[in-house]
């Protein structure tokens, strides 16, 4: 979008503004859609690929699906610096506690450690994530930790500016008890559907699953996207 | 240049709000909530009718300013009567549509409302128009508005089809307004249906109790 703002009064004939280009300015950020969903032995987590510094892609192949464990990942929105930093200071301390306690870390103590972060550094912060993974105690779990800290688990959750659109076909479409095919299907609509609407959502839809066996990634590309009547 | 407005900023009562209209086979049909509110905590009335009759078979319904929607409204519902007996036919519905863009445009910088025109005519048949806030007309097979229809965006994308039944028309409205009613705190209430075709217009409310839940209700 180019948009030209007349300001009443001052004439500029060069400003500072000129000589870098307007995307420079911008912070980088994963204005995106995140999304994960618990089924009967794991988690389906999903996320687009694109990571804006205003109007300009800056990666469009972004990877917002970071492992923090074996079995538990997040999904990064907000801004990308917050994220990565807090994604690598929390993997440091989940590591250092599972080799305490001598074995694998529960999503919840994952989750913990988020909002902890997350809402002691509220104000400096801009971070929604969203967290998931299995363990032993409680299978396929998902907690949300949106921007401000709070901690609270869902079976199923979207994050990121594109989840606005998706809130209604979310709600309508999810139901207790699906199948990890179905989760995986499900997963992929609502991140297609985000995607054709959201103009900081888009590039490739990657999905990750996650069960006691281990962890299954998947990369959907554009053009394999399931398609809308429209 | 695009100008964008939330309903927070609205001043006075507004329709923060979910509306839509979709064509369906033989007809069409316009919906909305019914909450109006003031500055998106205070509810001023649960059961406002937001699709005004233009005509015997145009309908528009407003999203934005209350006071600004109706003053428009009133315009618009003069000049098409004036219109209609001019022409001694019925007004087209890209007539009301029409007026109401032109009122929107020409007045762009002291409104904030926007419009969803339906309607049925002998020389098109169903059709459905949108009048956004600064004043771009565009005809589309269906449409939604207001603030809660961000959150539809996904699911009337995933399931519209063209050329549904009236009663598949009927399903995908009040679920798409329920969904939205659901996650909007300034859409809610009961839904309005009007269902426009040749034989006339017909008037459906759906209560709060009756409306469709979903699984986390």
């Amino acid at each position: 979008m180019a948009a030209s703002v007349a300001v009443a009064g001052a004439q500029h004939l060069s400003s500072v503004s000129d000589l870098v280009p307007d995307w420079a300015r911008q912070e980088v950020s994963t204005g995106t859609t995140i999304m994960a969903v618990e089924f009967d032995g794991g988690v389906v987590i999903g996320a687009d690929s694109r990571t804006t510094t205003g109007a300009y892609i800056a990666n469009r192949v972004t990877d917002k699906l970071t492992p923090i464990h074996d079995r538990i990942f997040c999904c990064r929105s907000g801004s990308a610096a917050d994220t990565q930093a807090i994604a690598d200071a929390v993997t440091y301390q989940l590591g250092f506690h599972s080799i305490e306690l001598d074995e694998p870390p529960l999503v919840r103590t994952a989750a913990n450690l988020f909002k902890e972060m997350c809402y002691r550094y509220r104000e400096e912060l801009m971070a929604g994530i969203i967290v998931a993974g299995w363990d032993k105690r409680r299978g396929g779990q998902v907690y949300t930790v949106p921007m401000g800290g709070m901690l609270v688990r869902q079976p199923v959750s979207v994050g990121g500016s594109g989840s606005s659109y998706v809130y209604g076909f979310v709600d309508s479409n999810y139901r207790s008890g699906m199948s990890k095919e179905e989760c995986l299907r499900f997963v992929a609509e609502a991140l297609t559907l985000a995607m054709e609407r959201d103009g900081s959502s888009g590039g490739v839809a990657r999905l990750a699953v996650i069960t006691e066996e281990g962890l299954e990634r998947r990369v959907i590309l554009g053009n394999e996207l399931p398609k809308s009547t429209i | 240049m695009e100008r964008h407005t939330t309903d927070s900023r609205v001043k006075g009562v507004s329709t923060g709000t979910t509306i839509l209209a979709v064509k369906f086979r033989g007809g069409v049909l316009i919906g909305s909530d019914s909450r109006a509110s003031i500055g998106g905590s205070y509810v001023a009335s649960r059961v406002i009718n937001k699709l005004i009759q233009v005509h015997d078979r145009i309908f528009c319904c407003i999203a934005g300013s209350l006071a600004d929607a109706q003053a428009v409204t009133r315009a618009a519902k003069f000049q098409l009567s004036f219109h209609s007996v001019q022409m001694d036919s019925p007004p087209l519905v890209k007539a009301a549509a029409s007026v109401l863009r032109e009122l929107c445009y020409s007045n762009k910088e002291e409104l904030q409302a926007g419009f969803i025109t339906a309607g049925w005519d002998k020389k098109k048949g169903p059709q459905v128009y949108t009048v956004s806030l600064g004043g771009m007309l565009l005809s589309l097979p269906f449409t939604i508005g207001g603030s809660g229809s961000t959150y539809i965006y996904g699911y009337v994308d995933a399931k519209y089809k063209a050329d549904m039944s009236r009663e598949e028309c009927l399903q995908f409205a009040t679920n798409a307004l329920a969904l939205a009613m659901g996650r909007d705190n300034v859409s809610g209430g009961i839904i309005h249906l009007v269902v426009i075709t040749e034989e006339g217009a017909e008037h459906i409310v759906i209560p709060g109790d009756k409306l469709p839940k979903f699984h986390d209700q």
